[in-house]
């Protein structure tokens, strides 16, 4: 007898996942897919807005990443109005972006090491759901005070971005060709200096003790980490010119498992000549692809694990060590494991930290020069490495100003096939001869999952939705087990 | 430094995305209340969501009360319901539940207001600014409501159970 088990993360209003892992008649997974609905409707929607509205419209996608979007949306408009390809705008314009963008990628890999990554690994993803969040890490005497550390350092982060957006809710630091504020001395000095723990070097400091944490946990669970979930893939994000791991703006690069390069430092202008999209009938989400590479073999990871193996180094002093460290591990060549994620997430926030501190005491920051025009054109593309990964936002605009086509493809999107590879690992080692779901099964999916954080196109908020259930099924398609976000089973056969 | 705004008044949603702004609504009407009526002890706040570090806002406060967009079936109008801490994380970031935000709050400083959540309820839900006209009506509602709780706190702080309309 055949069974479907489904896990189904029903969003907010709009997005929507679900896990659903099929049986053969010896209860061994035979196939396993990951769901997630896609939010579409927003290219549609600004067809005929006026382009320069693109960088505040778009933080209508997403309430967890509306910078992300904001700047990609800013850098595409920068094409349109003639400032260049991501590096035509002056000084003080594209590094008041950056400290917008590094606080968000600092704060981001925070909140998702600290809040949601930390209960699994320091109380073992079996552990008891009553205890394994970050208040139960937190009444672990070892660990009290993680919790406090992970809330600062998003505070921070958060301080960043409203000091360089403007304003929490539909921020408009980033116009075309530049920005629309610099950052006073005083907030400068507030940001660099501020009391403690709200400062530059505690930043730093905390970032490095977030790192050793995960190292030290790696040494005693080494099997775990290495194991869980591993499968080798293709690896695509921007880098700097020179090679150098770069957030902000860069050229794409793709390596294949082994670090071969297969894209070549291309002008992300030009991605539709490298990336197309598949679609398949059982899923409302893209599956890009590199196009050379064909549909079956050209799929690619991105986000911190596709970064690091991009990258050639790290342009700041401490996050470039550990980097050199975490390289080594594999003898140089890409790293495909997993939940080594966390550990690329964590150097990345201590590389941010780093760039952040660099940035506030950059006296360009305080300068008046803002924003740079020039020759108008009908078409722009902007690229940044969101937190989640590689964010494309490309743009056409008529004569008359307004946007004709709007074409995105979110980090998410492009982590759609590694993600189900992921959760198919789990669903093999994990739920293989059972026949009912368990707590620890349906949070090693978790895990998979939430190793790419992904977007559930979740914009919206509103109450009186479950954030996850998981549906077992027989082969005749009957209910034959369920079990919700709190581990309450509805329904057993 | 303690600070001497005792009540805080929270609302959030993506308000491009018509009825889920309800809470970040209600927020700009009560702005433009005590514009006319100061009320030095109240503080307003408004994001796209609640986040972590939101716990920190709670702190010194004696009561709060988050106010949220709802799909929920029971509710006609409005709703207010008190809050309980939990340490329930989410399954992603995408989420985070005012229980969570106050159990964090526990968890920092030993302490944690008198927290209820108002859930207005919302019907369209369509990348537009504009809320709907059924929701308009529930925000009016719930605006007058919330009005005379925050002269009269002491209705919230002596009660515990749940304001349903």
């Amino acid at each position: 007898m055949s069974q479907k088990i489904t896990i189904s993360p029903v969003t907010r209003v709009e997005g929507h996942g679900k896990v659903s892992i099929h049986l053969d008649d010896n209860n061994q997974v035979s196939q396993s897919r990951l769901h997630i609905v896609e939010f579409r409707g927003f290219e549609r929607f600004v067809q005929g807005r006026p382009y320069w509205e693109a960088p505040v419209l778009v933080q209508r996608l997403c309430g967890i990443c509306p910078v992300s979007h904001h700047l990609a949306a800013a850098k595409a408009m920068d094409v349109i109005v003639g400032a260049g390809t991501g590096d035509g705008l002056t000084p003080t314009g594209e590094k008041m972006r950056r400290l917008m963008h590094y606080g968000q990628m600092f704060q981001s890999h925070a909140l998702h090491f600290f809040h949601l990554v930390s209960p699994d690994l320091l109380l073992g993803i079996d552990a008891d759901p009553a205890i394994r969040n970050v208040i139960g890490v937190a009444q672990n005497e070892n660990f009290q005070a993680l919790a406090v550390q992970g809330v600062m350092m998003r505070k921070y982060g958060q301080e960043i971005i409203k000091h360089t957006a403007g304003k929490k809710i539909h921020g408009t630091g980033a116009i075309p060709g530049g920005i629309n504020k610099n950052l006073s001395t005083e907030e400068r000095d507030l940001l660099l200096n501020g009391e403690d723990p709200l400062n530059a070097a505690k930043m730093i400091k905390w970032a490095e003790e977030a790192l050793a944490l995960f190292k030290d946990y790696y040494h005693k669970h080494r099997d775990f980490v290495d194991n869980f979930s591993y499968f080798p893939s293709n690896h695509l994000s921007l880098v700097r010119k020179d090679g150098a791991l770069d957030f902000y703006h860069g050229v794409l690069r793709a390596v294949d498992a082994e670090g071969n390069k297969i894209l070549k430092d291309v002008d992300y202008q030009h991605y539709l000549n490298y990336i197309a999209e598949e679609v398949r009938s059982w899923s409302y989400m893209k599956f890009p692809f590199l196009t050379e590479l064909g549909k079956e073999n050209g799929w690619y990871r991105v986000g911190p694990l596709a970064r690091l193996n991009t990258a050639d180094f790290i342009p700041s002093p401490k996050a470039q060590q550990e980097f050199e460290a975490y390289k080594a591990h594999t003898n140089g060549k890409p790293n495909n494991y997993c939940l080594h994620t966390h550990w690329a997430r964590l150097i990345e926030t201590l590389h941010a930290a780093e760039v952040i501190k660099d940035l506030l005491e950059d006296p360009d920051l305080q300068k008046d020069d803002l924003v740079v025009k020039g020759k108008r054109m009908p078409e722009g593309v902007g690229l940044l490495e969101a937190p989640r990964g590689t964010l494309f936002h490309h743009y056409e605009v008529n004569k008359d100003d307004q946007i004709t086509m709007a074409n995105l493809i979110v980090s998410t999107t492009n982590n759609n096939q590694p993600m189900n590879n992921a959760v198919e690992n789990v669903a093999k080692a994990w739920m293989n001869g059972q026949n009912e779901i368990t707590e620890p099964m349906m949070n090693a999916v978790e895990v998979a999952i939430r190793a790419y954080d992904p977007c559930l196109s979740c914009a919206t908020h509103a109450l009186g939705k479950m954030p996850l259930e998981i549906s077992l099924y027989n082969n005749h398609n009957e209910l034959i087990d369920q079990m919700q976000s709190d581990y309450t089973h509805t329904k057993s056969s | 430094m303690e600070t001497t705004k005792k009540i805080l008044i929270y609302g959030y949603g993506n308000p491009g995305r018509q009825d889920d702004g309800l809470g970040n609504a209600m927020i700009q009407l009560l702005d433009g209340w005590l514009f006319e009526f100061p009320m030095p002890h109240v503080q307003l706040d408004s994001n796209y969501q609640l986040n972590i570090e939101d716990a920190t806002e709670l702190k010194g406060k004696v009561l709060v009360i988050f106010v949220d967009a709802s799909v929920n079936e029971n509710v006609k109008q409005f709703e207010l319901i008190p809050v309980q801490p939990t340490a329930k994380a989410e399954f992603t970031m995408h989420a985070t539940s005012p229980g969570y935000i106050l159990h964090l709050c526990e968890q920092m400083f030993n302490s944690h207001p008198e927290t209820w959540l108002m859930q207005i309820k919302g019907l369209s839900w369509e990348m537009k600014e504009e809320l709907t006209e059924q929701a308009k009506d529930n925000l009016q509602e719930a605006f007058e409501y919330l009005k005379d709780m925050i002269m009269h706190p002491c209705k919230l702080l002596q009660e515990k159970h749940t304001h349903t309309y």
